[in-house]
């Protein structure tokens, strides 16, 4: 019994800790997709990669929260990886929507898919 | 197994023993003077003997700068991006003139980090891992060092006082450290001083504690 209570006291606190500092975005598998990529190359396909960011995309919607700068520019270099240049036209011109600080580099990725 | 951690606290703070008057703040007059918005971080510099040090430690440094605020460029698609134009290594990064960087990806300012330890150090009956990053801010429009610091953190595994149990879960512990490269998991500890108040980075426009400090 005092076991269950010191266990629901932990969660309780858990969860107020959690809702103490809540963080600005959603970020899913971003920077572990990131980590697997380097670490064990191979493992990480980018067909396995655009599949984990589009849950998370939608995971972050569903929850109404904003997924993280850089986020859909690395998932339309992976359709550009795949090449599917529509779709990462897509993803960069989101990125620049949301983020304007992204648009330099998001209009040289988008020039460098036109000239394809 | 036991798992005692402790974080090494900003060197600038460890640097307090030695060096008289150090407990003052961060001199952020060039920082508020030139307040970015984005931050390009380069993969960094590996002067530790850890190899995968320089991409396991990349894969950890966008969540914490983002979440103070910054726009963080995607670290993966800039370092192939690099790689594409001719500089195959961090090194070659390092050294890209700051007027083509702003030019060509449009950093406000880009952070070069160097690791100076990364990865752990196996002893016979206990291991240590440690990541010590140096990091340093530089605006991109003038040149001018906006922030200089360190972050680090450690964490060690002890001996319970039986030997022969030791040695078995000191072989046990290597193989897990080794293949979760348990640095990783260190580095982010290390990152959150970022956050630290008067001496890592001041929070940025998309964070709601921007301008407050």
């Amino acid at each position: 019994m005092r076991v269950l209570q010191t266990a629901s006291l932990l969660a309780l606190a858990a969860l107020l800790s959690s809702c103490a500092s809540p963080t600005i975005y959603s970020w899913g598998h971003y920077e572990d997709l990131i980590y697997v990529t380097y670490g064990s190359p191979g493992k990480a396909t980018p067909e396995m990669q655009v599949e984990r960011l589009e849950e998370d995309f939608q995971k972050a919607r569903s929850k109404n929260k904003p997924v993280p700068p850089g986020f859909h520019a690395h998932l339309g270099y992976l359709y550009y990886q795949l090449g599917k240049a529509d779709q990462a036209k897509m993803e960069f011109e989101t990125e620049k929507a949301v983020f304007p600080e992204a648009a330099v580099f998001m209009d040289r990725m988008l020039a460098g898919l036109a000239k394809k | 197994m036991k798992r005692r951690s402790f974080n090494l606290g900003l060197v600038a703070s460890v640097l307090c023993l030695t060096v008289p008057g150090c407990a003052t703040p961060y001199d952020y007059t060039n920082y508020r003077a030139h307040p970015p918005r984005s931050i390009l971080v380069l993969p960094p510099l590996n002067e530790s003997t850890a190899i995968e040090g320089t991409y396991s430690y990349l894969s950890t440094v966008t969540e914490p700068l983002a979440e103070m605020g910054y726009y963080v460029f995607p670290v993966a698609v800039l370092d192939h991006f690099f790689k594409e134009n001719g500089m195959p290594t961090a090194g070659e990064m390092h050294q890209a003139p700051l007027h083509k960087i702003r030019e060509i990806v449009g950093a406000d300012a880009v952070l070069y980090i160097t690791l100076k330890q990364y990865g752990t150090k196996y002893q016979v009956l206990n291991s240590v891992t440690a990541v010590v990053a140096q990091g340093k801010l530089v605006d991109t429009q003038t040149g001018t060092v906006l922030w200089e610091g360190t972050v680090a953190a450690q964490e060690s595994s002890g001996g319970s006082g039986n030997i022969i149990a030791d040695l078995v879960t000191a072989a046990v512990e290597q193989i897990i450290n080794k293949t979760a490269d348990y640095a990783h998991k260190v580095a982010r500890k290390a990152n959150a001083q970022f956050r630290v108040k008067d001496h890592g980075l001041l929070y940025g426009p998309y964070s709601p504690k921007y301008g407050t400090q």
